[in-house]
């Protein structure tokens, strides 16, 4: 594992030096703002300090660099994240008001995977948690499996098909 | 403020307060820990995301200004969450494995990674000793 993370700075160029997570930058720039619920010259000024300091100094955690494809996608998955969230909300409130509990077929579902970063299985993972009515238990020793908990369903494959045809497919165009 | 504006607000603040009704009335009613462990994920999307959007309503509709605290209010759930209900799920099926026999397997020669047994565990760590040795 030491030799794949590499300290030598005479290697890096001077971007990679003081720049190691673009993306973590522009979202701490704009994570700060949205705190102080105002733009000043200030408070851009303390914004971008906190936004370049930052990723140099947790850069050793992180040592890949990860790049956002398609930022159209992103909006894309956002959109159709929010909308499965609403519709089950619905789905799971009725399920709670009116169903048997007897009857509710809670059962575990393994999800096979393509992704391979750690970055896009985080954000698989946090999805299929947000979406109410799965919530996702664990990997496979070789993150190759999800395991997904399902509080009502019927057949697991419309619930891998989902998965992988939804978030899967377009996280796969956003992050590797 | 006119009363289409007190509308939208009070209709965000009724759906928002169902969703977290249902989603306690959840926690009460569904049998099982893991079937409880869905309950509150409306209360935190739904629930909380529509008295923050009715929260930013009133605050545009009468000061005029637009707040985005409630936003980060929702970013920081989102991120937060899942994470809880991750962990709640792993210390789950640390204690529960041997009851829980509807748990499939990932693959036959691979296995949920909390999963991994003590004797496995110590068995590849000294076969890497070995090597290492070597």
């Amino acid at each position: 594992m030491e030799e794949t993370v590499s300290t030598s700075p005479e290697r890096k160029s001077f971007l990679q030096r003081w720049l190691p997570h673009p993306w973590t930058t522009v979202s701490l720039v704009l994570l700060w703002l949205a705190l102080q619920n105002s733009v000043s010259n200030g408070n851009l000024l303390v914004a971008l300090l906190l936004g370049i300091t930052l990723p140099i100094y947790t850069s050793s955690f992180w040592p890949q660099r990860q790049t956002l494809r398609n930022p159209f996608t992103v909006f894309e998955l956002v959109v159709i994240v929010m909308w499965d969230i609403g519709v089950a909300n619905v789905q799971v409130a009725w399920l709670v008001l009116f169903k048997d509990p007897s009857q509710i077929r809670s059962r575990w579902v393994s999800v096979p995977l393509e992704i391979v970063s750690s970055e896009a299985l985080t954000a698989l993972a946090a999805i299929v948690s947000l979406t109410p009515g799965t919530i996702s238990s664990d990997f496979s020793d070789d993150n190759r499996f999800l395991l997904v908990h399902c509080l009502d369903l019927e057949d697991a494959d419309s619930l891998i098909d989902s998965v992988k045809n939804r978030y899967e497919k377009r996280l796969k165009r956003i992050l590797i | 403020m006119n009363s289409f504006f007190e509308a939208l607000i009070a209709l965000h603040i009724v759906v928002g307060a169902f969703f977290i009704f249902v989603g306690s009335f959840g926690l009460l009613k569904l049998p099982s820990f893991m079937s409880r462990l869905h309950a509150p994920s409306k209360s935190t999307t739904l629930g909380v995301g529509g008295c923050l959007v009715a929260s930013m309503l009133q605050l545009w509709a009468a000061a005029g200004t637009i707040s985005v605290h409630e936003t980060l209010i929702t970013f920081f759930l989102f991120m937060t969450a899942p994470v809880t209900a991750h962990f709640l799920a792993l210390a789950y099926l640390h204690t529960q494995r041997s009851i829980d026999e509807s748990l499939p397997k990932p693959s036959p020669n691979s296995n949920w990674s909390t999963l991994l047994n003590e004797e496995s565990m110590t068995h590849s760590n000294s076969v890497r000793i070995s090597e290492k040795s070597k």
